[in-house]
């Protein structure tokens, strides 16, 4: 095998170590160790000094105060809720958005596909808060957008119905929106690297079995696309989950966000040790399921 | 149904564009049922388009393909009763070797133990029963090959389109499964269309072979009509080794044809072939397996005095490399039938020998 030729070569002159242990390095500096410094916080104590936390002393070494109140106050309840369905709504949109996107582009030639491809990536050339800026105004009751979408709800529901101004924004529906537009490359990307790589020959050969093209694409195309669909929602629902800045923007502020309710705690409620259980929460929630998927396909994996 | 005599699958005037290149020019072929029908081809002369083409993969620009008495045109792939044997096999990577060959079957109106009973019977057919539940990147390339042959067979198919079927086969393993191919064949009773380059492979397999040069059929006859008979120079070449030589024809006698061969030195008697007149410009081609070497002059027509140049010993039979005194150098070959090794060899090296041949043996060609 070639890696094992490079790998062995990499003994040979001794810093094979040092090129596998960088991203480890990394990982350890840049997530474990903060990682382990929130779980710590969310065992200390609120206090009023400077920084306003405390352990030991005066009190408990391990407050479990921070987690019992992050699990049973029904306002962080709602919250986790309200945050894994919007997550949960935008991740199926863009899978629904996206797939037939990054199969299209699988379809087309090679010049068109890398034409394709850069207006996909081309949003990112332009700061992601001005783009949300820009939905806020196209969101907005007097933008010729909400006034488009209020004329083709007025001519389609009941005259009782009708309406001067679609309210948008401050709303969840304004938060998935502006969450599918955000996340919709990191659906298309992985997606499109899983589609890519199948060999267009199985569906000629199940077409030449008796297949109609839409039963190709549910026993040939899709299940040889799962390892994309879990990796582009994982990339969509991971960060939509906590996100802040959508929901601060343009959600509404009375069911607010995860994201935002730590993000509160730690600023003007300066409460660390519950913002960082919080946090704790949200991450056991989030990359424990990622963490059984990827155990299973490392079995199935090595069962090949 | 066919009418009576109408043949089993019938290519008419087929051609095919690919913007303004030509893949398949007007190409016409009858093959009937039960028969192992071999295209064979250079690389590139359009055997895949025309396969594709027959398995509903592309339109045919020109022409009608008609199977069993139905015209295809239009009719899409699912909707054949053709299966096709990939070159690559494509074999669907997440199933199963039994749901692989039970792939084709969902299709079909039949109770699940009915489909069940016939995975089976292609899993003993092909001898992959204890394969079964693997995968396909869990078994070996020869198994591969005849997961992808049971899946192609499984339903049954009028006609079943093979695409190089034993090109990525290692030389033993290819020969065997020549034969383990004929024999489901005729257990089967499925006409095959098997496309290939390799010319002793079509030999072997075919009940006849249909053989191509840039889109265009040259000749089609049984394995022993193409290589005996070829009707072109690039048949005759492309069939197993042969040596040609310009000749003008002198005369038609009755049967036989006199032909001047300034290669050869001399006047050569062959076999008449319809078409050509007197004076004309041909072609006289031989296999070196029909030409004769000897010490002395034999008998009858056709014999030129050489040097032996080259020899090389087989073991069971030796090849000479004679050149004649026009320069012209041909190769013969001699069976080695007495034990002795190299001292029992007809000519040494820089003998002087004869070469003949039966006039049956030479072929003209009117190119
Ligand atoms: N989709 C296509 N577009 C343009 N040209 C094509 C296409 N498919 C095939 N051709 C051309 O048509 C010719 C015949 O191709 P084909 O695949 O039928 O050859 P083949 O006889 O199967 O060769 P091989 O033995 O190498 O498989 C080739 O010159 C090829 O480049
Ligand atoms: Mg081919």
């Amino acid at each position: 095998m070639e890696g094992n030729r490079l790998s062995r070569w990499f003994d040979r002159k001794g810093w094979s170590d040092l090129l596998i242990g960088a991203p480890y390095v990394w990982l350890l500096l840049f997530f474990l160790l903060p990682f382990l410094i929130v779980v710590a916080m969310s065992l200390g104590t609120k206090t009023p000094t400077a920084p306003p936390i405390s352990f030991g002393g005066d009190y408990p070494l391990f407050n479990f105060q921070g987690y019992v109140r992050a699990v049973t106050d029904t306002l962080y309840f709602r919250a986790f809720i309200t945050s894994l369905v919007s997550a949960g709504i935008a991740t199926l949109l863009c899978l629904l958005i996206g797939y037939p996107m990054a199969l299209g582009l699988t379809r087309v030639s090679k010049s068109w596909r890398n034409i394709l491809l850069m207006l996909v990536i081309l949003p990112f050339w332009t700061s992601f808060l001005l783009r949300v800026y820009a939905w806020m105004g196209l969101m907005g009751r007097s933008s010729w957008f909400n006034a488009g979408i209020t004329k083709i709800w007025n001519a389609i529901v009941p005259a009782g119905w009708a309406v001067d101004f679609m309210p948008m924004m401050h709303s969840n529906f304004a938060v998935v929106l502006v969450m599918v537009y955000t996340y919709l490359p990191f659906m298309i990307l992985p997606l499109y690297a899983s589609l890519e790589r199948l060999d267009p020959t199985l569906d000629e050969a199940a077409l030449d079995l008796g297949s109609r093209p839409w039963q190709v694409f549910l026993d040939v195309t899709l299940p040889q696309s799962i390892p994309g669909i879990v990796a582009g929602g994982m990339l969509v629902f991971i960060p939509a989950a906590g996100e802040l800045v959508i929901p601060t923007l343009v959600g509404d502020a009375s069911s607010p966000m995860i994201g935002r309710v730590i993000s509160d705690q730690f600023s003007s409620a300066r409460d660390w040790p519950m913002a960082s259980a919080i946090a704790v929460v949200l991450l056991v929630l989030m990359v424990g399921p990622a963490m059984i998927y990827s155990h299973f396909q490392a079995k199935a994996e090595g069962s090949k | 149904m066919a009418a009576a005599g109408e043949p089993f699958l019938r290519i008419e005037n087929i051609s095919k564009f690919f913007g303004p290149f030509q893949a398949v020019k007007d190409v016409s072929l009858n093959v009937a049922k039960g028969e192992i029908f071999s295209l064979l081809g250079g690389s590139g002369c359009g055997k895949t388009t025309l396969l594709r083409m027959l398995a509903g993969f592309e339109e045919p620009t020109s022409g009608k393909i008609f199977l069993d008495g139905r015209d295809m045109t239009g009719v899409a792939p699912w909707d054949r009763p053709v299966h096709m044997m990939f070159q690559s096999y494509a074999l669907f990577p997440h199933m199963s070797v039994e749901k692989n060959i039970g792939y084709g079957l969902k299709h079909e109106k039949m109770s699940a133990q009915k489909k069940a009973s016939r995975v089976r019977e292609m899993l003993e057919l092909v001898q992959l029963v204890p394969y079964a539940t693997r995968k396909p990147h869990q078994i070996s390339g020869g198994q591969r090959q005849r997961v992808a042959l049971a899946r192609a067979l499984a339903r049954q198919p009028k006609l079943l389109l093979l695409d190089e079927p034993l090109a990525a086969l290692d030389k033993k393993l290819r020969e065997r499964t020549q034969f383990e191919l004929m024999s489901i064949q005729q257990r089967t009773g499925v006409t095959f269309i098997v496309v290939t380059h390799d010319q002793e492979e079509a030999m072997t397999l075919s009940d006849r072979i249909a053989v191509m040069d840039k889109g265009e059929v040259k000749q089609i006859g049984s394995p022993g009509e193409v290589y005996e008979f070829p009707n072109s120079k690039f048949v005759a070449d492309f069939i197993g080794s042969i040596t040609s030589f310009p000749a003008t024809i002198l005369e038609r006698q009755t049967g036989q044809l006199r032909l001047s061969v300034p290669a050869l030195g001399g006047e050569v008697m062959a076999r008449d072939v319809p078409g050509l007149s007197e004076g004309q410009e041909a072609t006289l081609a031989i296999r070196p397996e029909k030409l004769l070497i000897s010490k002395d002059r034999p008998e009858g027509a056709n014999a030129f005095q050489g040097t032996v140049k080259d020899l090389a010993y087989f073991g069971k039979d030796s090849l000479y490399r004679v050149i004649l005194p026009s320069g012209v150098l041909v190769q013969a070959h001699a069976v080695n039938a007495t034990r002795g090794g190299e001292a029992a060899r007809v000519a040494d090296w820089d003998d002087r020998v004869w070469i003949s041949f039966a006039p049956s043996s030479a072929i003209v060609l009117a190119e």
